[in-house]
């Protein structure tokens, strides 16, 4: 049986625990930093993943070490889903030495490349063209690795978004595009950045590059999983790309600061009925896959460790500013 | 600037930048403003506010986050009859435009036999200081200015920006104005009437005898702050306004007078405006020069986030001083 086939019967129990610990740790982490913002410890840009952590968490749980990932100025929840350490990123953060960056990047250009995570990134679309590049490379390198690549509902308005797919598909590359529909581009809805006839499926953007198309919801960890799974799998095996549009909602600001005057009444509200936050424990619980009094010790065990890597960060030293200079180019190698 | 003057009035950059664009609004039906959150949020910095409720959704338009179109349907509309006045959020996004800027703004008039007026404006800004890292911290006006046919302005004064921004918007060639987050809550005094500054005009804006500095946006106040400070050493600041085209004469004819000059901008030093404003001074100058040109600016490296790291990079008062006691 393949791996995708095995997700689509049953989730193990333990992975299923793993995911709620993983979106946990992620609304922590976004919370704790978001607090830290406020009180003016963190410099920069803070855009917060709350309310989305299914999606990056379905997503990465069904990647392999091997696989690569680009995300976007809302990175937090894919680094850390990707299993980026929290106290390097808090440091990140923070502008420290101890960062993923050397606090050369702070919280918008996250990335460990080592562990396949091609960054966070600025540009809207940005990443896209990366992430297929990752899976050219794969492909090129005779390897069955998969790149993913997550992108909000904003970014299919980019050229970079089509001139990628339209390039994916004709060379059939193991890419995955994961449309993070959280209804707002900035403070602009859907509706005014989209023509009608795409909103009720995005992934119709996908439609004539021909690359297989999922639209799920995106407050669902599971459903994100299984079909994250499925288009791992195919891409493994020289199936091509797939667009996964993933339908949630972002419950802060675009960044903090945000006065979300373009929200309607209610809708958030409406939203925060679906937080995988409350919904995923209480499934867990109700079908007896982890009692309750476990799930407050993993909350409890996740505000610890949150609160050691915001330490971390703290206690990290700022950079020499003679470090501004390094990095900048190769060291070594011909011809340099 | 165009006109004798009236009274003036107290006011931040953003307000003047929120003023002037409704000004011209207001007597030209033709331009019209688009970009991302334009409409709502009043823009990027929030300075386009109020704009959309006086001039409706059709003068006010968000558009999809698609630069090469926000940039290109502007100049198509330029070349049929309208006025746009483009918002691009941060400089760095400029990229994203790159082959509009580069090889249809910039290009169409001439290519086409100098037949057709452009009247395109395209407002962005230069972030430095804000800890936002390399994509959002930039200063992007050498590049654009490195374009022939392109006219890039960089605003820096409630004042100036009154006068540029207009003179952009009344303009019929593509005119690229960059504004500073830095300065947006700078506050002065602005003529309360109509006027222009002519586009490739530049100001002394503070007259002395001894160092030339020449400064812009957030520079040029660094400058008045650091000009203060060496009190003994009388300094005149130059701010060229205009970057290209550059009015060398204004800056040859300083530099003449004190014969030591400091030049310093947030561009990187190689290539950047440092470059072209000492060229400048050494090619009308060079006879009455006593020391080579100090130039000051961002030593070759993207903006980085930390602050100890961003600290160290940027240019700042302290550099200006230095700068002018060494010469002084
Ligand atoms: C090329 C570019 N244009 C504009 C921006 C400014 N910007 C940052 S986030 C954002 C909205 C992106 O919307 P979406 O892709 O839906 O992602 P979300 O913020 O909703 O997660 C915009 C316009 C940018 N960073 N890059
Ligand atoms: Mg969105």
């Amino acid at each position: 049986m393949s791996p995708a086939d095995e997700a689509k019967r049953e989730i193990p129990a333990d992975e299923r625990i793993e995911m709620l610990r993983t979106m946990r740790r992620i609304r922590e982490f976004e919370s704790v930093v978001q607090n830290k913002f406020a009180d003016a410890e963190i410099p920069g840009f803070l855009h917060l993943y709350i309310g989305q952590e299914a999606i990056a968490t379905g997503v990465c749980h069904a990647l392999e070490e091997k696989d690569y990932l680009t995300s976007t100025h809302r990175g937090h929840g894919h680094c850390i889903a990707r299993g980026l350490d929290t106290d390097r990123m808090a440091a990140e953060l923070y502008g420290k030495e101890t960062g993923y960056c050397n606090g050369k990047g702070g919280s918008m250009h996250i990335a460990d490349v080592e562990a396949g995570m091609l960054g966070a990134n600025g540009i809207v679309a940005g990443g896209i063209p990366i992430a297929t590049g990752a899976a050219l490379s794969a492909k090129m390198r005779d390897t069955d690795e998969v790149a993913v690549s997550f992108f909000g509902d904003g970014a299919l308005s980019e050229g970079a978004f089509h001139e990628s797919f339209n390039q994916a598909a004709i060379w059939e590359l193991p890419l995955i595009g994961v449309i993070e529909n959280n209804q707002y581009g900035e403070m602009t809805g859907l509706d005014e950045q989209h023509p009608p006839s795409t909103l009720d499926d995005l992934t119709i953007y996908g439609e004539p590059y021909g690359v297989h198309r999922e639209r799920i919801d995106g407050m669902d960890v599971e459903e994100v999983y299984r079909t994250a799974m499925e288009a791992v799998e195919r891409a493994r095996n020289g199936g091509g790309p797939t667009l996964i549009e993933c339908v949630a909602y972002r419950f802060e600001g675009h960044h903090e600061g945000d006065s979300q005057f373009y929200r309607p009444e209610g809708e958030l509200d409406e939203w925060k009925q679906r937080d995988p936050l409350l919904t995923y424990p209480e499934k867990l619980v109700d079908e007896g896959v982890i009692t309750e009094a476990e799930y407050v010790d993993m909350e409890e065990g996740i505000e610890t460790e949150i609160q050691e890597a915001i330490e971390f960060a703290r206690e990290s030293p700022l950079p020499d500013p003679e470090q501004a200079y390094e990095g900048l180019y190769a060291e070594g190698g011909e011809g340099a | 600037m165009s006109t004798a003057t009236s009274g003036t009035e107290e006011m931040a950059v953003r307000d003047v930048i929120n003023q002037a664009l409704g000004e011209e609004m207001e007597r030209d039906e033709r331009v019209y403003i688009q970009g991302i959150d334009v409409n709502g949020r009043g823009g990027t910095s929030n300075i386009l506010k109020g704009l959309d409720e006086r001039f409706g959704d059709e003068r006010v338009r968000n558009t999809p986050i698609s630069e090469v179109s926000i940039v290109g349907s502007a100049l198509g509309a330029a070349a049929t009859g309208m006025r746009p006045v483009v918002e691009i959020m941060y400089c760095g996004f400029l990229g994203v435009a790159g082959d509009q800027l580069l090889n249809q703004v910039a290009k169409m008039r001439y290519m086409f036999g100098g037949k057709l007026d452009l009247p395109l404006t395209i407002r962005t800004k230069n972030v430095m200081g804000a800890n936002a890292a390399a994509q959002h911290s930039q200063a992007l006006h050498h590049w654009l200015a490195a374009i022939p046919g392109l006219k890039v302005v960089c605003t820096s004064t409630p004042a100036d920006t009154k006068g540029l921004l207009k003179a952009a918007v009344r303009s019929n060639d593509p005119v690229m104005v960059f504004e500073h987050g830095g300065v947006y809550n700078r506050k002065g005094e602005v003529p309360t009437e109509d006027y222009v500054y002519e586009i490739g005009e530049a100001a002394v804006e503070r007259p002395g005898e001894d160092v030339t500095v020449v400064a812009t946006q957030n520079q040029l106040w660094n400058a008045f702050e650091a000009a203060d400070r060496v009190d003994d050493v009388s300094v005149e600041v130059v701010s060229p306004r205009t970057i290209s085209p550059l009015d060398t004469e204004t800056i040859a004819e300083s530099a003449r007078k004190t014969g030591r000059c400091v030049v310093v901008d947030d561009t990187p030093l190689s290539y950047g405006t440092q470059s072209q404003f000492a060229t400048t001074i050494y090619e009308n100058a060079f006879f009455d020069l006593d020391f080579p040109v100090q130039r000051i600016g961002v030593n070759d490296v993207p903006t980085p986030f930390s602050p100890s790291l961003e600290d160290e990079v940027i240019p700042d008062t302290d550099d200006i001083a230095d700068a002018i006691r060494k010469l002084a």
